[in-house]
């Protein structure tokens, strides 16, 4: 019954050579490896799509002796699971992308911040480490080059998704409430334990060990100019063949429910939770920064599901993850969950619905973090496009 | 001589602090190797964290309080955790969810009376292609059904009676 196969497609990373990544990092210059990855146009696959390079570059300017690198494998978005796989997998890919990422950075420790729920991934992962430090490609004088010393720690989550946040994440690490900082200071400056910090997503890394091992201009030849590159999608729901597949980002999100065999929907949720829910008469729009952008999470619904229940489902998700900081955050999304209830129910006027839009909207705005901020996204885009689905509803339907 | 619990308990967390260091980025892998070994991390075990870290015990009931996986109420041996996040939902954890209260008796929260399991939501465990997905301590299952509640249950109790009986040998 435990999982042993996973059902995905064949994955890049399973081409390219790790050992490949580092050998090229350690013939090149810290300012070489830094060009290589700025010429990638690699962005951020944990969701926010930050530059990878403009990341590696402010902390490779950061002053400071001690620097870090930490790998965000807390993977708590709704319907995400490509980082498990690619951990499962791909593991030495992800180190070389963080041993890369030390030595442009000027980083001597880094820490794999995994979360709690893959615990039974951790031996796995221990045991990739120790290979590595047995083969000289982690810790003192890497592959026997001067002065390039790294290693790397797995520090463990303990059930909470706004440690995803890189300053919660880093709050955590240091012992405390995993509660958002605000920024400034940014962590490349200001990070764990106050010194220079780079926290990458597990695919970032993993890309950035593929460009530094085959350039890139291998990487660019897929993707759009704003989005380059191949990027890994969790996809389940109403779908014939739900799993971890490859595309290229640009991809339209019809050719991407052709593939996985879920063509009929009539929505899809694209980013998780936080994501957007784009209806079937959007999904000519491209998967992409530019346009609807995502961490990976593609969750479909089928012409029959109750689009009202899968706002409700998130937003309890979101009252239960917020970390109660904030008040619109706080208060918001409860809220928002007790409006959709009400609509549920069908006790809701047009005009409270107005009301609550507006409060989601006002949450988008002055929350304090990415949580809050994108916690009434999925019920503004439903209530947004699907307002048949919602309106008038008689009480017997709950 | 005769050792009681709470001199167990801070002579394993004097242990941890040897292994982790006393420095407050300590406090989370000591937390989870206490949480781990006892169930919970009672008062006595966070007002000895407090004094081997220099820090105040409220600041640590913070942090326990702050996580989902850590405790100060006693938890059962086996934590059952069913994931509600939506694709699960999809693929029928609601009927999952009432066959695992029937066969252990026990509502979402509640623990059994003989302290072996506690039954818990979690949100997306990251097997949503294979939902619904359910954790029982660090175990990943996958793909449950109703009927295989049972044997997921019965499961635990036999490596739970294994345990105790490797125990009593060790005497
Ligand atoms: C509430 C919240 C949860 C997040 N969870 C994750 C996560 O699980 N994994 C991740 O890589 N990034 C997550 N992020 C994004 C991180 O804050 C950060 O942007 C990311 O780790 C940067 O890596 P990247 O630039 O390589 O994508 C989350 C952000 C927010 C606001
Ligand atoms: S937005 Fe929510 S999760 Fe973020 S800091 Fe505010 S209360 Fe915490
Ligand atoms: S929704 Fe249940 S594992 Fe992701």
């Amino acid at each position: 019954m435990i999982s042993s196969v996973d059902k995905t497609c064949p994955l890049t990373f399973a081409s390219v050579d790790p050992d490949a990544a580092l050998k090229a990092v350690v013939g090149k210059k810290r300012s070489e490896v830094l060009a290589e990855v700025a010429a990638s146009g690699l962005k951020g696959r944990g969701g926010a799509g930050f530059p990878t390079s403009v990341k590696w570059n402010l902390a490779a300017a950061a002053r400071g002796q001690e620097k870090f690198v930490i790998c965000n494998a807390d993977e708590g978005e709704p319907g995400t699971f490509k980082d498990r796989v690619i951990l499962s997998d791909y593991a030495d890919l992800v180190c070389a992308g963080m041993t890369a990422a030390a030595y442009a950075i000027g980083a001597t420790r880094g820490i794999i911040y995994l979360r709690g729920e893959y615990t039974y991934l951790r031996p796995h992962l221990e045991d990739v480490l120790a290979r590595r430090r047995g083969r000289s490609l982690l810790g003192p004088k890497i592959l026997g080059k001067d002065g390039f010393d790294f290693d790397i720690e797995i520090r463990m989550g303990a059930g909470a998704y706004v440690c995803g946040e890189e300053t919660a994440l880093i709050e955590s690490l240091e012992g405390n409430r995993g509660e958002p900082r605000n920024r400034p200071p940014f962590p490349v400056d200001t990070g764990f334990m106050s010194r220079p910090t780079a926290v990458n997503n597990v695919e970032t890394l993993a890309w950035a060990a593929c460009i530094l091992a085959n350039g890139a201009e291998w990487f660019k030849k897929h993707g759009t100019e704003k989005s380059t590159g191949l990027k890994l999608f969790s996809v389940s729901g109403d779908v014939e063949r739900p799993g971890v597949y490859e595309f290229p980002l640009g991809i339209t999100i019809a050719e991407l429910l052709r593939h996985v065999g879920g063509e009929n929907a009539k929505a899809a949720q694209i980013g998780g939770a936080s994501g957007h829910c784009v209806p079937a008469s959007q999904f000519e729009r491209t998967i992409a920064f530019e346009d609807v952008p995502t961490g990976g999470s593609v969750i479909v619904f089928g012409p029959d599901r109750d689009m009202l229940e899968v706002a409700e489902n998130f937003l309890e998700f979101f009252v239960e993850e917020s970390c109660g900081q904030c008040t619109p955050c706080r208060e918001g999304s409860r809220k928002l969950l007790e409006g959709v209830k009400m609509l549920r129910k069908g006790t809701c006027s047009m005009k409270y619905l107005r009301e609550l839009c507006g409060l989601g909207q006002t949450m988008q705005l002055a929350s304090k973090c990415g949580l809050g901020q994108s916690a009434p996204n999925a019920l503004l885009s439903i209530v947004e496009h699907f307002k048949d689905d919602i309106l008038g509803r008689t009480p017997q339907a709950v | 001589m005769l050792v009681t619990e709470s001199d167990k308990i801070r002579e394993d967390i004097r242990k941890l602090t040897e292994t982790y260091g006393r420095d407050r980025s300590a406090l989370m892998p000591i937390l989870q190797e206490v949480q781990k070994k006892y169930c919970r991390i009672s008062d006595i075990a966070m007002q000895e964290i407090a004094d081997l870290l220099s820090i105040h015990p409220v600041e640590v009931y913070g942090v326990v309080s702050f996580y989902s996986f850590l405790d100060d109420k006693p938890k059962g041996r086996f934590i059952i955790r069913l994931c509600r996040t939506i694709s699960c939902t999809m693929q029928g954890k609601a009927r999952v969810a009432k066959q695992l209260e029937n066969d252990l008796g026990v509502l979402f929260g509640q623990t059994t009376a003989d302290g072996l399991f506690t039954l818990e939501w979690a949100n997306c465990l990251g097997m949503c292609d294979q939902g619904p997905a359910l954790l029982v301590n660090d175990q990943v299952f996958t793909q449950v059904t109703p009927d295989k509640v049972h044997d997921i249950i019965e499961g635990c109790r036999r490596s739970f009676a294994q345990h105790v009986s490797q125990k009593r040998e060790e005497h």
